[in-house]
């Protein structure tokens, strides 16, 4: 299930109250300031903690999301772009993150590059509607992935170290 | 020298699978057929005599065995097919040979090689969008049948208006809604998409679905207010009694069989078929486990504190309609089945109407089933220690540069 530093992380970020999603053009609005306080809130508390890992901006509708997210391995730092979506039946399905360059060199994708999420984070999701938002998805999704999936990549040699 | 020779090879190796495309899609776009293949013309109407030329012999013969009355008005239906994966493109296939009127397809995904376990596409179509391959096998199969396809995900916010509008206006009369949508996507999202999109245009749809460990399926016919839409309970599956420490995921999304998907698009179309024809009885759910060959069948009520706000318009209206009473046709017989009923035997409708619909839990549905996980409590607070986002007047546009400089 949920370990105790996520656990930690995620009583960290702010919970959300609208529930709305992107087809309810004025409550949506509410929902979009909402998103954002919590994400500002959790990558100040990323910095703070010294794990900063992600950065994230929307277009204005706040629609469609894009960024970068990082993971250090034995001191070198991986990047990689992340996207994705905001679903119409937003929040109460969660948004569908992606890792488009990584598309076709793991199992656990889906087309596209959608990561594979575990059996547990929908059922959690569905439990945390709609306290849950990107902020969520992001601690309890992406990172985990993150974390499994990269040094095994490192170690096949499926992903290099590239200077920036 | 080798080199241009490489480069060139490369470029002919291109230019014979364009070729080889184009002679595809065109094999869908006309009825008189450019490719080597022989494409029978367009029949009119469908005819019941029994000659081997008939390509619609054996559906008619359903007339007169007294299974379905009038099997052409198939040809007036339109149905809508979400995903034509594993399960949708066989459920596509199949009531393509049924001669439907006409399909509608919905898919954004392309053909792989790794789609080759299942039925349907063949290897020479990889690289080609699952729509467009599967429009040209379709209509090589039944040049009689409109075929109609769309190339985008219909969960994001631009394409969902878009498929509202289609299902809502596309259907065998211009103007018209389908007369039945098909659900086989792979994700719950797009389930979701859809269910709100057929909630909120009154659509009858079947939902349909495969484990991921490919040893179960299910189909389950959602009547906007009459039966639990998909957002009124947690998704009901089939429980297949497997140790959840054995189950192995290492390194893989998902496992698919072809049996199982075959099983389960022939339960779909077959229930498809006998609500679009008015024969036998559509099953609201029906489970297959294939590890046992057992298939529990059941039906959902809706929820009345569902959180979808169409769903609960269409309960009401629902409940508003006068509900017509169904006369089974009973077989006449002469003498009473039973003289004497010694023991006071009694036969009990096994789907007796609950006095007050509650969201089902687990351990409330039909053997051999159970829901994805249990729903949430309704009045559940926000736990004590977490903290909630702050309401005040800072814009969204002040945030979004706020977050932007971190």
């Amino acid at each position: 299930m949920v370990d105790d530093s996520t656990r930690k992380t995620l009583s960290n970020i702010p919970l959300l109250q609208i529930r709305a999603g992107p087809r309810e053009k004025d409550v949506w609005v509410q929902r979009l300031k909402e998103e954002y306080q919590a994400l500002i809130k959790y990558v100040e508390n990323n910095k703070q903690s010294g794990s900063d890992w992600f950065r994230l901006e929307s277009n204005k509708e706040g629609t469609k999301w894009f960024g970068k997210c990082w993971y250090m391995h034995n001191l070198l730092k991986y990047e990689f772009d992340v996207e994705f979506d905001i679903p119409v039946t937003y929040p109460t399905t969660a948004p569908e993150i992606a890792l488009p360059e990584l598309d076709g060199k793991t199992a656990k994708m889906y087309r596209g590059g959608k990561i594979c999420l575990t059996d547990h984070f929908k059922p959690l999701w569905a439990r945390n509607v709609p306290k849950f938002g990107i902020a969520h998805a992001m601690a309890l999704g992406l990172a985990p992935w993150l974390a499994v999936e990269i040094p095994d990549l490192i170690e096949k040699g499926i992903i290099t170290y590239k200077e920036k | 020298m080798s080199h241009a020779i490489d480069e060139l090879q490369a470029i002919i190796a291109e230019m014979k699978s364009e070729m080889e495309e184009q002679r595809l899609i065109s094999g869908s776009a006309g009825a008189s057929g450019s490719g080597s293949r022989p494409v029978r013309d367009r029949i009119e109407r469908m005819s019941a005599e029994v000659v081997d030329s008939n390509p619609y012999s054996r559906l008619m013969a359903l007339q007169r065995m007294n299974i379905v009355k009038d099997y052409e008005r198939i040809r007036d239906k339109a149905v809508a097919i979400v995903g034509v994966g594993g399960v949708g493109s066989v459920t596509a296939d199949m009531l393509t040979r049924c001669g439907i009127g006409k399909l509608i397809l919905f898919d954004y995904d392309k053909v792989e090689l790794a789609n080759m376990n299942r039925l349907f596409f063949t290897p020479d179509q990889a690289g080609l969008s699952k729509v467009e391959a599967a429009a040209a096998t379709l209509s090589f199969i039944n040049p009689d049948v409109r075929i109609e396809t769309h190339n985008y995900n219909i969960t994001t916010v631009e394409n969902f208006d878009r498929f509202l509008d289609t299902i809502s206006q596309s259907g065998q009369v211009a103007g018209q809604p389908v007369d039945l949508v098909l659900s086989c996507v792979d994700n719950f999202e797009a389930r979701m998409a859809i269910n709100a999109a057929c909630n909120e245009r009154n659509l009858n749809w079947f939902e349909s679905g495969v484990s991921e460990n490919a040893v179960s399926g299910h189909i389950q016919f959602i009547r906007p207010g009459d039966t639990a839409c998909f957002a009124c309970a947690p998704p009901l599956v089939v429980a297949e009694n497997i140790d959840e420490k054995t189950l192995k995921r290492e390194g893989v999304c998902a496992a698919s069989l072809p049996t199982t998907m075959g099983i389960t698009a022939g339960f779909l179309v077959q229930n498809a078929l006998k609500y679009l024809l008015n024969f036998g009885e559509v099953s609201d759910y029906l489970g297959y486990n294939a590890l046992s060959d057992f298939f529990p069948k059941m039906t959902l009520k809706p929820n009345p504190q569902c959180d979808d706000r169409n769903c609960l318009v269409r309960q009401k209206e629902f409940q508003a309609r006068p509900k017509p009473v169904v006369i089974k046709e009973e077989p006449v017989s002469e003498e009473p089945l039973h003289a004497t009923n010694e023991w006071g035997i009694e036969l009990v409708a096994e789907d007796a109407p609950e006095s007050d619909p509650q969201p089902p839990k687990s351990s409330e549905v039909g053997e051999g089933l159970r829901l994805a996980y249990e729903a949430p409590e309704k009045s559940s607070e926000t736990p004590a220690e977490t903290v909630t986002a702050p309401t005040d007047d800072t814009s969204v546009e002040d945030l979004m540069a706020q977050l932007k400089s971190m």
